[in-house]
């Protein structure tokens, strides 16, 4: 009996400690993603070359695979609101970005985004608002989806703030937002609606111009 | 793509002129090639370390950062040079590579430093060479048990339970680690306490006691106190199995747990018991229920629940099995050939003991693990002299794993004791975090009422504003932002708790305050007075001096009481200015100072803006948070 068990425990390989970490953890990280080249992608977008490669060499740092997936997105975001839980909000962000729906962001998501966001015309910037409000995609908002959004940044508050944060204040924010934007009360808010009403409301146009200068 | 197939590609179409005269079409147009073809001498400036290097050498592998396209982005057109911020002592390395198409593991670096450079120039793992594979392949998978094992130890210990936990997952939670609930304690410990006495009653009832009156034999106890014993089995039987069902119960998923060594051992320790109380009292099996009763011996290994010693020594024994492994059946190959070898030279002899093969097992094994009882002993001169030889060889055979199995268990209790010490220091992170937190909050809400006293007097902002970092700045922008789109701030957990103690006080406050506040306030600011109340009330709640430090907001609301006009000299006297101005609720200038942004009525949907944090790479890889860039913030005017 000691032979058969000695034979068959020479010829399997070590028992570690912990099972074997399969060796495609090792293919896995090396997953990698090369950017187009620096003249495609200022022709793509509103940067130059030099904010281009400003921005590139950052994002490089930080994810040196070329990608970024949900949960480092996550992380990354985390750590600018350490007060509250931003994980959900994040998420809503990281599939604004993630226009082709693939599960991670690329570099070429990450710059046009930006392009938009600080170079675009106001009309763009509207629209990729209404993109990220727009959940599911169906090209109206409705309550829900709003109130998930607006509950997503509430929870980015934490728990320490003042005034106390009470259960309904989403909902009322809510309200007040279908009250604004649906003109012809139908309970969703179209793209059209959006534009326009951000259009009328003075507030809005100023800060949207408030962030173009951020690089 | 191996460097020797770029290279060669040049001399094998030249080659192709060989199959020239053969060809009975003409040949297809060669594709034309724009890139200038000469070659170039490329700097490559890493932190300051200036390395030199032909184009075509970093072309040789198209698909990584130095030979693609990518490396634009870090072209420097005013030194033209690239610049790459990171490690020149590793990129030695991945030049290398370059040259001689062969990447090597530099043994004193750290494994995660220099994975993390591989991924930033796209360079995978597997084309490290022979050389330096394998030690590459340990150090990794040395790394990665460790990662491994603190996480495993970071959920498992002391994580808070998640809210909404059911009462099964509490339960599986307290057996799983007892120190969570004082309920949880005590029945561990009651567990333990009948395990240990259900072993004792195992090994006293074999004890020979007093016989009874009238018998001449000793009589074991177990058989004098028949029913003491049983009563005390039923009991500790009764214990186990309730244990055993409030695991199942309570077991996330029962097919894994009920295959787990631990509840493997549960029951075999608590099922001849139940076979013992439904079997008949029959001579014929009571043999094979006697046997069954051996089993109860296996409770004792349920004390391995309660040990964290006796779980090592089992993980170690099941890391070693091939070692183990290899020493049963080295002994098992010696014992065979040395019991042959006595048995035929003993086998003249008259009355030797040495009857068979199997029997000279029994002499083999003896004499190899040097014991030597002495009951088999050779008598004919060859049969001591194999004797001697056996004894020798056994000594050597059992001494030969033993070091590796040593090592292994050395090693695993090293780690054990690694988690043991992190788990010990966890608390002292979790202070810390928690005071970087704290630090946070307060550099944000100074941030604020710098900003509200920047906006009034531009003069003073200088002093404050040198301070902090643009990083900094661009941060508590994004935080303030995101305090105007749902309409509550920030406060720290000291000021809150003062919230909610004193929330009835200041609805008192508000009131007698709130006609002077519309005076003065030109907008329906609703962070004005509920605030002014909270000072008031932080006011009687506080007594102390007045200190200036960036601490905490209690210390800033007993700043407020002062009101003085102390020239704007000193950093302490700016901050009593601002709070001589908060106190003054009527005036137009406190609305101003509180909120700077003037915030209309409600109704204003909210609005997208761009992310702030620029980029600014230096700052950014000096701080742990470092910003990317696409934050997307959301402000709403209510």
């Amino acid at each position: 009996m000691g032979l058969v068990m000695g034979t068959f425990s020479m010829q399997s390989k070590q028992v570690n400690y912990h099972k074997d970490k399969a060796d495609d953890d090792l293919e896995m990280t090396m997953v990698c993603h090369r950017p187009e080249g620096l003249d495609q992608l200022e022709a793509l977008t509103n940067f130059n070359k030099r904010e281009l490669q400003v921005l590139y060499r950052g994002f490089k740092n930080e994810c040196p695979s070329g990608v970024v997936n949900e949960e480092t997105f996550k992380q990354i975001y985390s750590q600018f609101f350490p007060h509250g839980d931003a994980s959900t909000y994040a998420h809503y962000l990281f599939n604004a970005f993630d226009t082709a729906q693939s599960g991670s962001i690329k570099f070429e998501d990450f710059v046009t985004a930006l392009s938009t966001l600080l170079r675009g015309s106001i009309t763009e910037k509207l629209q990729w608002t209404f993109n990220l409000y727009d959940i599911n995609r169906d090209g109206y908002i409705n309550k829900e989806e709003m109130t998930d959004i607006v509950r997503a940044i509430y929870d980015m508050m934490g728990k320490y703030t003042y005034p106390v944060l009470k259960n309904d204040a989403p909902k009322q924010h809510v309200d007040a937002f279908f009250q604004k934007m649906d003109k012809n009360r139908d309970g969703v808010v179209t793209l059209d609606e959006f534009i326009l009403s951000c259009q009328e409301d003075e507030n809005i146009m100023r800060s949207l111009q408030l962030f173009e200068n951020v690089i | 793509m191996a460097a020797g197939v770029a290279t060669w590609l040049p001399f094998a179409r030249a080659a192709a002129v060989g199959w020239l005269p053969l060809a009975k079409k003409t040949m297809p147009k060669p594709p034309v090639d724009n890139s200038s073809r000469s070659d170039e001498i490329l700097y490559v400036n890493v932190s300051g370390v200036r390395f030199q290097t032909w184009k075509n050498t970093l072309d040789r592998y198209p698909d990584t950062l130095l030979g693609s396209s990518e490396k634009e982005f870090f072209y420097n057109e005013d030194t033209q040079e690239y610049f790459f911020d990171r490690d020149p002592e590793m990129f030695r390395h991945i030049l290398n590579f370059y040259r001689t198409g062969k990447l090597h593991y530099p043994r004193h670096e750290c494994i995660q430093a220099f994975d993390e450079e591989l991924a930033f120039y796209g360079i995978v793992p597997e084309i490290i060479g022979d050389c330096c594979m394998e030690e590459y392949r340990d150090r990794k998978k040395e790394n990665q048990e460790r990662l491994a094992e603190d996480t495993e130890a970071n959920e498992a210990m002391d994580a808070p339970l998640p809210p909404h936990s059911t009462p099964r997952e509490r339960l599986w939670r307290a057996f799983e680690n007892p120190h969570t609930s004082t309920m949880a304690l005590v029945f561990y410990y009651v567990t333990g306490f009948f395990i240990a006495v259900s072993v004792i009653a195992n090994v006293v009832e074999t004890v020979p006691c007093r016989p009874l009156k009238g018998s001449v034999k000793d009589l074991p106890c177990g058989e004098k106190y028949q029913l003491a014993f049983f009563c005390m089995d039923t009991a500790c039987v009764l214990i186990f199995t309730f244990e055993y069902l409030m695991r199942l119960f309570a077991a996330p998923s029962r097919c894994k747990f009920m295959r787990s060594v631990m509840s493997v051992i549960d029951v075999v320790a608590i099922m001849p018991y139940y076979i013992g109380l439904v079997m008949p009292e029959n001579e014929d099996v009571s043999g094979a229920f006697v046997t069954l009763r051996v089993f109860r011996v296996f409770r004792i290994f349920k004390f391995s629940r309660h040990s964290q010693g006796l779980r090592i020594l089992g993980y170690t024994l099941k890391s070693c099995a091939s070692e183990l492994g290899f020493l049963l059946f080295s002994l098992t190959m010696a014992i065979i050939i040395f019991a042959t070898v006595m048995f035929y030279a003993e086998k003249g002899t008259k009355g030797s003991t040495f009857t068979s093969i199997p029997a000279s097992f029994w002499y083999t094994i003896v004499t190899m693990t040097t014991l030597g009882y002495g009951d088999m002993v050779p008598n004919t001169i060859a049969g001591k002299i194999f004797g001697s030889i056996c004894s020798l060889s056994g000594v050597l055979v059992i001494a030969l794993p033993v070091p590796v199995i040593v090592s292994n268990f050395s090693r695993i209790y090293h780690q054990n004791q690694r988690a043991d010490k992190m788990r010990a220091q966890q608390k002292v992170r979790l202070a810390r975090i928690r005071m970087a937190k704290k630090g946070t909050t307060n550099a944000f809400l100074q941030y604020k009422e710098d900003r509200a006293l920047g906006d009034r007097d531009s003069d003073s902002t200088a002093l404050c504003v040198k301070n902090r970092s643009a990083f900094e700045h661009q941060h508590h922008h994004l935080l303030h932002c995101l305090e105007k789109t749902t309409n509550h701030e920030f406060t720290d957990e000291m000021t809150y708790s003062e919230l909610c103690m004193t929330e009835s006080v200041g609805f008192r406050t508000s009131r007698s305050t709130s006609l002077s506040s519309q005076q003065g306030a030109q907008n329906n600011s609703t962070g004005c007075c509920p605030r002014r109340a909270r000072r008031r009330a932080a006011m009687r709640l506080a007594n102390s001096t007045v200190s200036v430090s960036r601490g905490s907001v209690q210390e800033l609301d007993t700043l407020h009481m002062k009101i003085t006009a102390i020239p704007p000299q000193t950093r302490s006297s700016l901050n009593a200015q601002l709070e001589d101005l908060k106190l003054n609720c009527g005036e137009q200038d406190f609305s101003a100072a509180i909120i700077s942004i003037p915030t209309p009525p409600a109704n204003t949907p909210e609005e997208s803006l761009p992310p702030s944090p620029a980029p600014i790479p230096g700052i950014l890889r000096n701080t742990r948070a470092t910003a990317y860039t696409h934050d997307k913030i959301k402000v709403s005017s209510l």
